[in-house]
C-alpha cells in the first residue's frame, strides 16, 4: 500500500490539491506536461471581482510547490500508463528531455539572449515571441530552460550550438534522453484543465483573418504588464490604442447547431473584468458586451457588473452577433447583430473585438481516460461518478477529479475542488492502509 | 542586540517587470540603498520572488553575512512568508526580515510621476532599513492539535464535510439545531440531474454518517459558547437546555441558508397560490399539484435588484431550480402550460445548459423582462390572477391567466448567523454570507487559523457544489489535525511586569479575550490567544505593554526615518 498521491496537471487546482496534500504530511507526484508549472492562471492579467494581479497571488503557490519537501515536481513529463487500484496504483511517467541539465541550469537566460531563433510565445498566444531555448514565462517554476526540438537550429540542421558554449552553467546537453519514471500511489488527482476554442472555424466573425479580431485569452496577454505589449492596450493591427472595444460572448459555447453547448461560465465576468482594466488602461474608450444572458453567477459578480456598469460606464447590450466586417484599409470592423429587445438587426463600429470563446476540455484527456478506465461525457470533460453527490469521485474508485476538467467553474471552485478531491484522496491513504472500506 | 554588533542590511528592490520597473528607477533606489546606515549590500532584481531572486538572497546571507534583509516589493500579504522562508532557509531568523511595499504603495499609485515616485521608493526604503536595523528574533511557538473536529450544521454540507473527517480517523461532533439531521434538503422533492428523490439522496448520508463510529452526532442541538483557538478550541452545545462541553481542534462552519420570503410583492402571503419555489417543492411532496392550467414563474423576486428588503445578488440556483420544477409539473401534469419570466438564464456549466434547453422542447414557455420593467400578479375575483408582463423578446406586453404563481427568490443568510459570527469571531460580508479569508485562493478558509466554513452559509449554491466545498473544508481542516501540530503568532503583546500598575484596561479592552490578570494582579497575556493586534499596547496608561516586531522604539525609528530623521 503506498502512502503517496499523483497529481496530474500543474494550473491552480492542480497545485492547490498538491499543496493541501503535502502540508498534511502526505508525499506527492506533481505532473505537468509543460515546462512549467501555473497553468492558465499564470497567463492572466488580473483576476474578477477583486481584481487581484493573477501571477502575483498564484506565483507565491508554485514556488511552495518547487520548494516543498513533500512535493515531486516532474515537469515536462507525461502520464503513459496507469495500473492498479485504490491505494496500489502503478503509474508510469515519461519525463521528456529538456536537453538542459535541471541541476546546473540557474535560470539566468543568457542562452535565451543568444539563441538566434525566435518561434512565437505559447504563453503569450502567439503575439509575441520566445526563443528555441526558452523558460515559458519570467515567474516559471521551474526557471530552467528547454530547447524546443522543433526549432532548435542543431535538432533541425544540426548546426549552431550557441546556447552551450554561452551557459555559464555548462548546463546544456545535446544528449540528454527521456526517462521513464514509474510511481507508486495512493489515489490520483486529474486537474488537466482547459483548452480554449479556436473561432476560426466561424468564418463569420473573421478570427486569423481579421487583425483587430482576437480571442480573450490573447486579450488578456496585450492587457498583462508582462504581456508581447508591456501592458499597452494596443491594436495588433497598427499598435494603436483602440477607441472602441466590443466582447462578443458565447463564441462557440451554448451553440445548438455544431460547436458545444455548454456554457463555459466564466466568459460573461471575465469580459466584464477585461472591460473594467480597459477603462482602467484608457478611460475613454467606448466598451460594449454583447450578451444573451448576463451570468455573473458567482459570489460578489453580479454586484461587480453593476459596478462595471455604473462606475465604468461599460455597455451591456442584449444582443446576437451575426457577422463581422473589416474595413480594409483602416482595418476597423463593424459588428452586425441583432438587437434582442427590439429584433432589429442592427450594426455596431469597433477598433478592436474580443471573442469570448468556449473553454473547452483538453484533447489529451482520452489518451487519460483510455489507460486509466476513466469516463469521460460527450465533450471530453472527466464524469464524476454522480454528478450531484460524488463531484469529485469519478468511476474509477481511487481516481479523483478537480478543476475546469470536471466541467466548467472559475477559480474559487477550482480550489475548493482541489481541496476537496485531495480529502478525498487523504481518506483513500487512510482507509486503504487500516484496512477500513471507505 | 549587543551594541557592538552592528546589524548587517541587505537590500533587494524588486522591478515586479514593469510593475515597479517602469515607473519607479530601480537602478537609482538600489544606489541611494547603499548609502543608508548599516546597509552593506542592496541589488535590484526583475522578480526578487523568483526562484532566481530568492537564491540572490541566500546568496547574498551568506557572502555578505547579512543580518537584516529587506525586500522593496509588492504587498507581504502574499509575498512576505516566501521571502521569510529565503532567510530562514539561509540560516537567519525569518523575523529578522523587512519589506517596504513600493507597488501597491508606490509604483501603481502614482504611475504619472515616475520622479517623485521614485523619491517616495527611497523614502520607503530608507524606513523599512531604520526599522530592519532594529529588529529582533522571534519565535513562532508550537501548540498540540486535539484530533476532533466540530461541525456545526447537519445539512449535505456538514454531512458531507464529517464523514470525510471522520474517514480520515478524526474524531467528529456533528451538531444540527433541528431534531434530525438533512437541512433544507428535507424540504425538497427530487434533485436533478438523475431525477431521484431527495429523501433516498438523504437517506444515503444519514447512512454513512451513522455508520461512521468516528462521528457523533448532537440534534436539537446549539453552539452555546466557543473559546480558545487552534487545536484547542472549547466548545459548549446547548442540547435542550443540557450543557454538554467539548474539546475541539478545529471547527467547520455549516449552517446553510434560508429563502427570503417575498412578503408584500406578487400578492405572496395573500393566497396559497402564490407560493416560493420552495413551497412548490412541498406541493411536489404532498402530491398536490393536480392539473392547473396555467402555472408562472417569476424570476429574481428580491434577487438582482436594490429595492428594500431585496438582495442585490445573484443566488445562483434559482434558474436552474425553476427549470427542474417547471419540468417536473410538466411530468405531473403534461397538460399544464408552464411560464418562466425572467431577466437573464443562469444555466450555467454544463447540465444546466443541456436542462434549459430539454424544457424548451418541453415546451416550458420563457418570457424575457427586463429589470425596469418588472411583472405584475393581479388577484382576479375568482380567486385566479392574472400576469402581466412585457416580453422584450416578442417587444409585447402579454396579459396571462394562472393558477399558480411561483417566485423564485434568493437564498438568504440565516438569522442565527450574526450570533454565530459574533461567537466565533469570524467575519460576514456585505451579502450577510460568511466571509471568507481570499475569495480567490482561500474559498473555504477563515482568516482565524482552524475555523473553516461551506456549503449556502458561505454563498448560494447547488448541492454538487456544497459537496465539493465541504470536501475542501474538510481537507483544509485535516491539514493541522493530521499533522498533530500547529506553529503559532509570534507578534504578540507583553508586559513589563515592573510597570504594570494592574488597572485592567487592556483586560477589557482585548478583543480576543487574551489577557488576564493573574494572582498578583498583575496583566498576563496568552501568547496563544492574542493576534498581535496591538489595542492593549496603544491603550496602556502606563506604557507598560509592548509589542514583539512592533516595539515603539521599531515604529519611532521608522516615523524619524520618514520625517527627515537619521
Amino acid at each position: 500500500m503506498s502512502n503517496s498521491v499523483l497529481v496530474v496537471g500543474g494550473g491552480i487546482a492542480g497545485i492547490q490539491a498538491s499543496l493541501d496534500l503535502a502540508n498534511r504530511g502526505t508525499k506527492v507526484y506533481l505532473v505537468e506536461k509543460t515546462p512549467s508549472i501555473g497553468g492558465r492562471m499564470a497567463q492572466l492579467d488580473k483576476t474578477f471581482p477583486t481584481l487581484d494581479c493573477s501571477i502575483c497571488i498564484l506565483a507565491p503557490k508554485m514556488i511552495e510547490c518547487y520548494r516543498h519537501p513533500n512535493i515531486d515536481l516532474l515537469t515536462y513529463s507525461e502520464v503513459e500508463e496507469v495500473k492498479g487500484e485504490a491505494g496500489r496504483f502503478t503509474v508510469k511517467l515519461l519525463k521528456k528531455p529538456r536537453y538542459v541539465d535541471s541541476t546546473k541550469c540557474t535560470g539566468c537566460g543568457t542562452c535565451m539572449e543568444k539563441c538566434p531563433v525566435k518561434v512565437p510565445s505559447e504563453f503569450d498566444m502567439g503575439l509575441g515571441n520566445r526563443k528555441a531555448i526558452y523558460m515559458p514565462f519570467k515567474q516559471a517554476v521551474p526557471l530552467i530552460a528547454t530547447i524546443d526540438t522543433e526549432h532548435c537550429l542543431y535538432f533541425t540542421k544540426g548546426v549552431c550550438r550557441v546556447c552551450e558554449k554561452v551557459c555559464p552553467s555548462k548546463a546544456v546537453n545535446f544528449e540528454q534522453k527521456p526517462e521513464e519514471i514509474t510511481a507508486e500511489v495512493s489515489s490520483l488527482i486529474l486537474a488537466t484543465g482547459f483548452d480554449v476554442f479556436n473561432p476560426s472555424a466561424m468564418r463569420e466573425y473573421g478570427y486569423g483573418r481579421f487583425k483587430n479580431v482576437v480571442q480573450s485569452m490573447e486579450f488578456e496577454r496585450i492587457i498583462s504588464a508582462s504581456g508581447p505589449t508591456g501592458g499597452h492596450l494596443v491594436r495588433p493591427s497598427d499598435g494603436k490604442e483602440p477607441k472602441s472595444l466590443v466582447f462578443v460572448q458565447c463564441v462557440g459555447s451554448r451553440s445548438q447547431h455544431g460547436e458545444f453547448p455548454f456554457c463555459s461560465s466564466v466568459c460573461c465576468v471575465y469580459a466584464t473584468k477585461e472591460s473594467i482594466l480597459t477603462k482602467e488602461h484608457a478611460p475613454e474608450t467606448d466598451v460594449s458586451i454583447m450578451y444573451i444572458d448576463m451570468r455573473a453567477v458567482g459570489k460578489g459578480f453580479q454586484e461587480f457588473v453593476d459596478r462595471a456598469k455604473e462606475e465604468h460606464g461599460i455597455k451591456y447590450i442584449k444582443a446576437h452577433p451575426g457577422g463581422i466586417a473589416e474595413d480594409p484599409v483602416t482595418r476597423s470592423l463593424q459588428i452586425y447583430y441583432e438587437d434582442i429587445p427590439t429584433g432589429n438587426m442592427k450594426k455596431l463600429d469597433a477598433d478592436m473585438v474580443v471573442l469570448c470563446p468556449a473553454l473547452i476540455p483538453k484533447e489529451d484527456n482520452r489518451r487519460i481516460a483510455e489507460t486509466t478506465g476513466l469516463e469521460l461525457d460527450d465533450y471530453g470533460f472527466f464524469k464524476s461518478r454522480n454528478s450531484l453527490t460524488a463531484p469529485v469521485d469519478t468511476n474509477v474508485p481511487g481516481i479523483y477529479v478537480c478543476g475546469y476538467c470536471q466541467g466548467p467553474k472559475d477559480i474559487p471552485e477550482s480550489v475548493a475542488q482541489a481541496s476537496g478531491a485531495a480529502a478525498r484522496a487523504a481518506e483513500t491513504i487512510m482507509c486503504t492502509t487500516k484496512g477500513v472500506k471507505s | 542586540m549587543n551594541e557592538e554588533e552592528k546589524p548587517r542590511i541587505g537590500i533587494f528592490i524588486c522591478h515586479c517587470g514593469v510593475n515597479i520597473g517602469a515607473v519607479v528607477n530601480v537602478p537609482e533606489v538600489v544606489e541611494y540603498a547603499k548609502t543608508l546606515p548599516n546597509v552593506v549590500h542592496a541589488e535590484g532584481n526583475l522578480y526578487t520572488c523568483s526562484s532566481e531572486g530568492l537564491s540572490k538572497i541566500k546568496e547574498a546571507i551568506k557572502k555578505y553575512q547579512l543580518t537584516r534583509v529587506v525586500v522593496a516589493s509588492c504587498t507581504p500579504r502574499t509575498h512576505e512568508p516566501l521571502f521569510r522562508s529565503a532567510c530562514e532557509e539561509a540560516g537567519l531568523n525569518k523575523y529578522l526580515f523587512h519589506m517596504a511595499n513600493i507597488r501597491e504603495h508606490c509604483s501603481w499609485v502614482h504611475p504619472k510621476e515616475p520622479e517623485k515616485a521614485t523619491e517616495k521608493a527611497k523614502e520607503m526604503v530608507k524606513m523599512a532599513a531604520a526599522k530592519a536595523a532594529l529588529l529582533e528574533p522571534q519565535e513562532e511557538p508550537e501548540i498540540d492539535v486535539e484530533p476532533t473536529a466540530l461541525v456545526l450544521g447537519g445539512g449535505i454540507s456538514g454531512m458531507t464535510a464529517a464523514v470525510s473527517l471522520a474517514n480520515q480517523k478524526f474524531k467528529v461532533h456533528l451538531v444540527e439545531k433541528e431534531n434530525e439531521l438533512g437541512g433544507k434538503l428535507r424540504e425538497l422533492y427530487k434533485l436533478y440531474p438523475n431525477d431521484c428523490y431527495t429523501s433516498d439522496v438523504l437517506e444515503e448520508f444519514k447512512q454513512a454518517v451513522r455508520s461512521n463510529p468516528n462521528i457523533t452526532v448532537h440534534t436539537s442541538s446549539t453552539l452555546k459558547q466557543s473559546e480558545g483557538f487552534i487545536g484547542n478550541f472549547k466548545v459548549t452545545i446547548d442540547h435542550k437546555g443540557k450543557e454538554e462541553p467539548f474539546d475541539v481542534g478545529t471547527i467547520i462552519v455549516a449552517t446553510g441558508a434560508d429563502v427570503l420570503k417575498p412578503n408584500g410583492t406578487y400578492c405572496y402571503g395573500q393566497s396559497k397560490n402564490v407560493v416560493t419555489q420552495l413551497e412548490l417543492e412541498n406541493i411536489f411532496k404532498e402530491k398536490t399539484i393536480g392539473k392547473p392550467k396555467n402555472v408562472i414563474m417569476i424570476q429574481c423576486v428580491g434577487a438582482r435588484e436594490e429595492k428594500e428588503g431585496g438582495r442585490n445578488y445573484c443566488s445562483r440556483i434559482c434558474c436552474a431550480v425553476a427549470v427542474k420544477n417547471a419540468l417536473q409539473i410538466k411530468e405531473l401534469s403534461p397538460e399544464t402550460e408552464v411560464f418562466i419570466l425572467y431577466r437573464d438564464m443562469q444555466t450555467y456549466g454544463r447540465e444546466f445548459e443541456e436542462q434549459y434547453e430539454k424544457a424548451r422542447q418541453n415546451c416550458v414557455q420563457f418570457l424575457r423582462y427586463d429589470a425596469e420593467n418588472p411583472p405584475e400578479v393581479i388577484q382576479c375575483s375568482d380567486g385566479k390572477f392574472m400576469v402581466k408582463v412585457h416580453d422584450i423578446l416578442l417587444n409585447a406586453t402579454l396579459e396571462l391567466d394562472a393558477d399558480l404563481v411561483v417566485l423564485s427568490t434568493p437564498l438568504i443568510q440565516r438569522e442565527e448567523a450574526k450570533e454565530l459570527s459574533k461567537l466565533l469571531k469570524v467575519p460576514l460580508g456585505a451579502d450577510g454570507f460568511f466571509f471568507e479569508a481570499h475569495v480567490k485562493l482561500r474559498p473555504v478558509d477563515f482568516a482565524t487559523e482552524g475555523i473553516f466554513i461551506c456549503g449556502t452559509a458561505h454563498s448560494p449554491k447547488t448541492i454538487a457544489e456544497s459537496i465539493a466545498q465541504a470536501y475542501a473544508a474538510a481537507s483544509r481542516a485535516g491539514i493541522p489535525m493530521a499533522l498533530k501540530r500547529v506553529r503559532t503568532e509570534a507578534i504578540t503583546a507583553f508586559v513589563n511586569e515592573e510597570l504594570c500598575t494592574g488597572c485592567g484596561t487592556c483586560v477589557k479592552l482585548c478583543p480576543y479575550n487574551a489577557i488576564q490578570k493573574d494572582e498578583y494582579g498583575i496583566a498576563r497575556v496568552n501568547d496563544v490567544l492574542c493576534k498581535g493586534c496591538g489595542v492593549c499596547a496603544a491603550s496602556c496608561p502606563e506604557k507598560a505593554i509592548n509589542m514583539r516586531h512592533f516595539s515603539d522604539k521599531q515604529v519611532l525609528a521608522e516615523a524619524t526615518a520618514a520625517l527627515g530623521g537619521a
